[in-house]
């Protein structure tokens, strides 16, 4: 097993950047999930680090073995299809068979190495069946054990759950990590998906028009994202535009916000701050606001949406629509057209530089 | 539930039958009727038309057995309807699995193009274009006397490789567009899924692409062997002398001998032998799909 440098790594097509100056360090034995609007370059990438397809300029290593001229079948990686991939002709023995067979492993290794695949997958009676007599889950897995099975350095897997319908992709989630944890394989995993990429990964990437937005961990994208693209892409967030005023912006009316977090910007310069819609308390206005809510503004409800755990408000101000998201507590629901106050605090206002 | 599904299947048969009458009236028009004149004549001493008494014999299929001469062209042109299917596969598998998986959108159009060509070309033209090159003094004797230091003689012209050339030329496009078909539905995702586990390009053509495109061949060579068995124009023409074959043979019967009884009779037993050939081979094929 191994960590992948990806560095400065190019790729055109015509006149078109598909990839432009990426770099990641993908670390020994973590789950990365790289995460991006269609089209924006996740597919190019994986293929550049399979050996499918060759960076322009930059470079690959595996494992500190550079890689960026070495073909794909030297390069001992293991990939998922979104489409799977299994081959027709063969059962779901020989399909997980193949990597070990062309390599001319001895039949008895092969068929312990095949079943203890299959068996950790959670197929280790269905090795005689074809693929078209499997559900998409059971091929998923087949294709699963078929990628590890070679023992490979890097597992890649390009949106490998996309084509399994809601309740599967969860189950499927799970398993993949839970295999993943037992046999400790640098897994680089891409989704357009961002609440897969939430809870699979350790670090994720964001991809958009072939650059790296953001790298690192959920957590931290989530809470200090750098740009309104990462803001809004992974997970939801309200976006206020103005002027930076040293501890955070002064929007066109007048009315200020102080950030606690985020970048540290010179004031007068334009910028943005994002706040995340769980973290604002809505209110009638005629309480008390907690002492540490320092931001508030003030806007009325034009529309609830219920889900049973929580409740969305969508609230009109300054001709900006706000998303509040509220705990269900059993409190008084705000009704529809009411005017509310919004608060919350400066630590929940991350201040980005306007691009 | 499953009775009202019954009757449901059963209307639809009813109503689909409008629509399949006019292709079995064309089946019992175009191929039955005239097939069951062939059987009627193969058992008959005389053709009727001539006017002459006949009566029923089986004389006609015993003719095939008793001279051996028969047996001697069946096996020869068996023998080139093999030839020329391998030919046929060895050339025509590469086209198409360069047509399917390599070529890209104007450079695929005019390759097939050239492919199909020899289609839409009169077969008599075809044949004879090949008459003109390869005789002695020809265009290919010519050419390469022109390009070649030192002097040789190609004249192919009345000779075996001949037919075979003229043959391959006129069926290879049935074993690219079969093959075409089968190769470019193959996913490109499994050939690259080939690779990612470690195989070379010749083992992912071994082990995925060759199996998975089997059917193609196997109707290609099909669609080949059958008639090449029965050709006698490609033979007559460029083989000359040596072009006599089973399918000549028959030829002659209708054209030239007027024995139909006999040339249907020799028909009807190379029908059968073909069939039999195709019923043994397609177990083994199968299973090597
Ligand atoms: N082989 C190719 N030829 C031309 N353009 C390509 C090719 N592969 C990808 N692209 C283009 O590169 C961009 C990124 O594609 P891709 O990596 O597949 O995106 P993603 O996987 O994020 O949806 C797209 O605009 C796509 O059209
Ligand atoms: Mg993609």
């Amino acid at each position: 097993m191994a960590g992948v440098q990806v560095s400065n790594v190019s790729r055109n097509f015509g006149a078109h950047k598909a990839l432009d100056d990426v770099s990641i360090d993908f670390a020994d034995g973590g789950f990365y999930a790289l995460l991006g609007p269609s089209g924006s370059g996740k597919t190019t990438l994986l293929r550049q680090i399979a050996g499918f397809d060759f960076p322009d300029s930059g470079r690959i290593s595996i494992g500190g073995e550079s890689v960026e001229r070495v073909p794909v079948e030297k390069r001992r990686i293991g990939m998922v299809f979104q489409n799977y991939a299994l081959f027709p002709n063969m059962s779901v023995a020989d399909n997980v068979a193949f990597g070990l067979s062309v390599r001319g492993e001895p039949k008895a290794t092969i068929a312990s190495e095949v079943q203890r695949a299959l068996d950790l997958v959670q197929l280790g009676k269905l090795g005689g069946r074809r693929p078209h007599q499997l559900s998409g889950g059971q091929r998923q897995r087949v294709a699963l054990a078929r990628a590890i099975v070679t023992k490979p350095r890097v597992l890649l897997l390009d949106e490998p759950l996309g084509a399994l319908d809601k309740a599967l992709r969860v189950d499927m989630q799970i398993e993949l990590k839970r295999i993943q944890r037992e046999i400790g394989i640098t897994t680089i995993f891409v989704t357009h998906d961002q609440e897969e990429a939430l809870t699979m990964s350790d670090r994720i990437g964001i991809l958009r028009d072939g650059r790296l937005v953001q790298e690192g961990p959920p957590e931290e994208i989530y809470d200090r994202p750098q740009s309104e693209f990462a803001a809004t892409f992974l997970g939801d967030a309200n976006i206020f535009r103005g002027d930076a005023t040293g501890n955070g912006i002064k929007l066109p009316d007048g009315t200020e916000i102080s950030a606690g977090a985020g970048a540290k910007l010179a004031a007068g310069a334009k910028a943005s701050c994002a706040v995340r819609p769980e973290r604002i308390q809505i209110s009638t206005g005629t309480g008390r606001l907690e002492s540490a809510n320092a931001n508030s503004l003030k806007g009325q409800v034009s529309k609830r949406i219920f889900a049973g755990n929580n409740s969305t408000y969508f609230v009109e101000r300054a001709g900006q629509t706000l998303k509040v998201i509220v705990q269900n507590t059993g409190a008084d629901r705000l009704a529809e057209g009411q005017p509310v106050m919004l608060s919350w605090s400066p630590e929940s206002t991350v201040l980005i530089a306007a691009v | 539930m499953a009775a009202q599904s019954a009757t449901a299947t059963r209307s639809g048969l009813r109503s689909a039958l409008p629509l399949l009458a006019p292709a079995y009236l064309w089946l019992t028009v175009a191929i039955f009727l005239p097939l069951s004149a062939m059987v009627f004549f193969s058992f008959m001493t005389e053709l009727p038309l001539s006017g002459k008494p006949w009566a029923f014999t089986l004389g006609n299929y015993a003719a095939f057995f008793s001279q051996s001469l028969y047996l001697t062209l069946l096996l020869a042109s068996l023998r080139l309807g093999l030839e020329v299917t391998l030919w046929c596969v060895v050339i025509g598998y590469p086209a198409a699995y360069v047509l399917a998986k390599v070529l890209k959108g104007r450079s695929r159009e005019a390759i097939f193009l050239l492919v199909i060509l020899p289609f839409w070309s009169n077969g008599l033209v075809r044949i004879f274009s090949w008459a003109m090159v390869l005789r002695e003094g020809g265009i290919l004797d010519t050419a390469l006397n022109a390009v070649l230091p030192f002097k040789i003689n190609i004249d192919l012209m009345y000779s075996y490789p001949a037919v075979i050339i003229g043959l391959v030329h006129s069926y290879v496009p049935y074993m690219v567009l079969t093959c075409y078909l089968t190769l470019q539905a193959i996913d490109d995702s499994l050939i690259e899924a080939g690779r990612s586990l470690g195989a070379t390009r010749l083992q992912v053509l071994k082990r995925i692409i060759i199996p998975l495109s089997m059917p193609g061949l196997v109707a290609g060579a099909a669609l080949i062997f059958v008639p090449v068995v029965g050709s006698f124009m490609e033979p007559r023409i460029l083989g000359g002398r040596t072009g006599t074959f089973y399918g000549t043979v028959i030829e002659d019967q209708f054209v030239a001998v007027f024995n139909w009884p006999l040339g249907a009779a020799l028909s009807f037993i190379l029908l059968a032998v073909v069939l039999v050939i195709l019923a043994v081979a397609s177990p083994v094929l199968r299973r090597a799909a």
